[in-house]
């Protein structure tokens, strides 16, 4: 592992040719939402910086953002990224292990103290001290607590480091927390998604290592470039909202016309993501795209927001049911009709029998 | 109706009080207007028509919606500024939505006894000339705090359309984490039109009611300004 090894060195030692190396970082700037002057600075940067360690942890997860990386559109780019970090540290992908694997944290804590990215993958589980997640015979906190500790910055990949994601839906047993919870002290970048889509990956971190700094990021710390707009603003479906065009159900002429989803549950409206600009697998695909709505992966709490073919939430009400604003809404709009017709009923008994008035009407 | 002496030189008794002072009414009529189209254009965007056939360029059915639905909601807003404004320079009356004299006991004492009018307890009504404190606290309730709640929500939610570092996401983006997310803050939202409504049956119910019950006008008074007694009892 030299200390002084540039990332396009690194590149051209696994292979990579200096054109692919050149379409990838035009392809990152335009990704990025940069001008075109902006891909000979990322290959600048990429040439003459020496390269960033990062370090990727895995918590409580299923390894989904690792396998979306991996699918990144451009391989030969991205598995120069890849083979960068590998280099580090990544259980799932690293070909060292055991005692050896855990030597390399320690190496790189000594060699680049506080100059490495600490990417997560998952969370930590803060019942019962943590046991929940046990690795190299410790809890999978105190590792985190520890790594932080070094760090320059944290991604926290994925739903389940930004937000909790299914391990932490209710009632969530083991108290798996998001990053930013469990550390508070270093800055915490959200690539949310289950998993993160591969070229919003890649591209956050080649913006971290070409500029040297961390990308401008919303108020709830993700990156503005990704996701700043809703699926829904730039649906291909979005016409057929507007003119009031939906899929009633699922084998209705509307899904074989390819109308808007939400009435059978699209969260597009309600999600930030890139998904309709940048698309999955290279391009080809996304959940709009191939007849089904969005889940709402990227937002946070999306297992606990009710039906994935409900686009409202459902809410708890008294007695353990769930409802939707609507049905409390008709009820309590009901109740209130009810009330003012009985009260209406009640004023006329009383007007009827009130002695007081009827002796000042007479008089 | 008889007039007894001494009443004839107690203004209170007698004439007809200025109360809701013309730009109190026209909010108010402003404001119902602009809850009626919001809660219907509302509701359709929640709970979308059925389907229209054919292409997708011959209609534009949501995207009107919207559209008027963002106009009545600037509508009900600049609206409610404007009322904001009015309380400062207006009479005392026009401040009775914004500040409850919870100070005072004898608000509360009149709250209990009102509590109790609408509760058939009592016969005896108070004569009051703007609010009571039972219909001071619902306005307080819902034309104060359920109106704001509307408007940072609604215009939290039009921010999400006008995208990141619009006036819109300045002022009120940061609604949406506060309220855990885009979904919730549109389902709260939602939930707040309903109990507007059930404002609204209570409220046009309780001004029916006090003009034919009660002893002091009511519907008229928000169309001209002018309380009257119907009595000259004290």
């Amino acid at each position: 592992m030299a200390v002084q090894e540039t990332f396009y060195e690194v590149m051209r030692k696994h292979g990579i040719t200096r054109r692919s190396f050149l379409k990838f970082c035009s392809l990152t700037a335009a990704g990025l939402g940069l001008g075109p002057g902006y891909s000979g600075k990322i290959a600048h940067a990429l040439e003459t910086k020496p390269r960033t360690p990062v370090i990727w942890l895995h918590g409580l997860e299923c390894t989904c953002c690792t396998e979306s990386f991996i699918r990144s559109g451009h391989p030969l780019a991205s598995d120069a990224i890849l083979s960068m970090i590998s280099l580090d540290y990544d259980d799932t992908i690293m070909a060292a292990a055991g005692h050896q694997a855990e030597e390399i944290l320690e190496q790189t804590i000594e060699k680049y103290d506080g100059q490495y990215i600490l990417a997560c993958e998952g969370n930590p589980p803060l019942n019962e001290d943590g046991m929940y997640c046990i690795q190299g015979g410790k809890p999978y906190v105190e590792k985190l607590k520890h790594m932080a500790d070094h760090c320059k910055a944290i991604i926290a990949w994925g739903s389940c480091a930004s937000w909790g994601c299914v391990q932490a839906a209710r009632p969530n047993p083991t108290r798996a927390t998001p990053i930013h919870k469990v550390i508070l002290d270093k800055p915490v970048i959200k690539v949310p998604g289950c998993p993160p889509i591969a070229e919003v990956m890649t591209g956050v971190i080649t913006y971290m290592v070409a500029f040297d700094r961390l990308p401008p990021l919303d108020r709830q710390g993700r990156p503005k470039m990704f996701y700043s707009q809703r699926l829904h603003d730039k649906c291909y479906r979005r016409p057929h909202f507007d003119a009031g065009q939906f899929v009633e159900r699922f084998d209705d002429e509307g899904a074989r016309k390819g109308y808007c989803l939400y009435k059978v549950g699209c969260k597009g409206p309600t999600t930030y993501n890139a998904c309709s600009t940048i698309e999955w697998n290279d391009g080809l695909s996304w959940p709009v795209k191939s007849g089904h709505g969005c889940l709402g992966c990227a937002e946070d709490d999306f297992w606990d927001k009710g039906s994935f073919y409900s686009a409202v939430t459902n809410l708890k009400v008294p007695g353990g049911a769930e409802s939707t604003a609507d049905e409390i809404g008709v009820v309590l709009a009901g109740a209130a009709a009810i009330g003012v017709a009985a009260h209406a009923a009640a004023s006329v008994v009383s007007h009827m029998t009130n002695k007081d008035r009827k002796e000042m009407n007479n008089g | 109706m008889s007039t007894t002496a001494a009443s004839v030189h107690d203004p209170k008794y007698q004439k007809a009080t200025y109360v809701f002072e013309a730009p109190v009414r026209i909010w108010h009529w402003l404001h119902a207007l602009s809850i009626g189209v919001l809660c219907v254009t509302g509701y359709f965007i929640a709970n979308p028509l059925p389907s229209l056939g054919g292409e997708a360029s011959s209609h534009f059915l949501m995207g009107y919606l919207r559209m008027i639905h963002f106009i009545a909601g600037y509508v009900f807003a600049i609206a409610f500024l404007v009322r904001i404004y009015w309380a400062f320079v207006g009479n005392k009356y026009s401040r009775e939505l914004f500040v409850l004299p919870f100070w005072k006991g004898g608000w509360w004492k009149d709250l209990f006894h009102e509590i109790k009018y609408y509760a058939f307890l009592t016969r005896k009504s108070h004569k009051i000339m703007g609010h009571n404190p039972l219909a001071q606290t619902a306005m307080w309730l819902f034309n104060v705090l359920l109106t704001l709640f509307l408007i940072f929500t609604g215009f939290a939610l039009y921010a999400e359309g006008l995208g990141e570092g619009s006036w819109a996401d300045t002022w009120f983006g940061w609604v949406i984490p506060a309220l855990d997310g885009s979904q919730n803050t549109k389902m709260l939202h939602l939930l707040s039109m309903w109990v507007m409504l059930v404002f609204v049956v209570i409220h046009i119910y309780m001004a029916i009611r006090a003009d034919i019950m009660d002893r002091e006008s009511s519907v008229s008074t928000i169309m001209g300004g002018w309380r009257t007694f119907k009595d000259d009892q004290p």
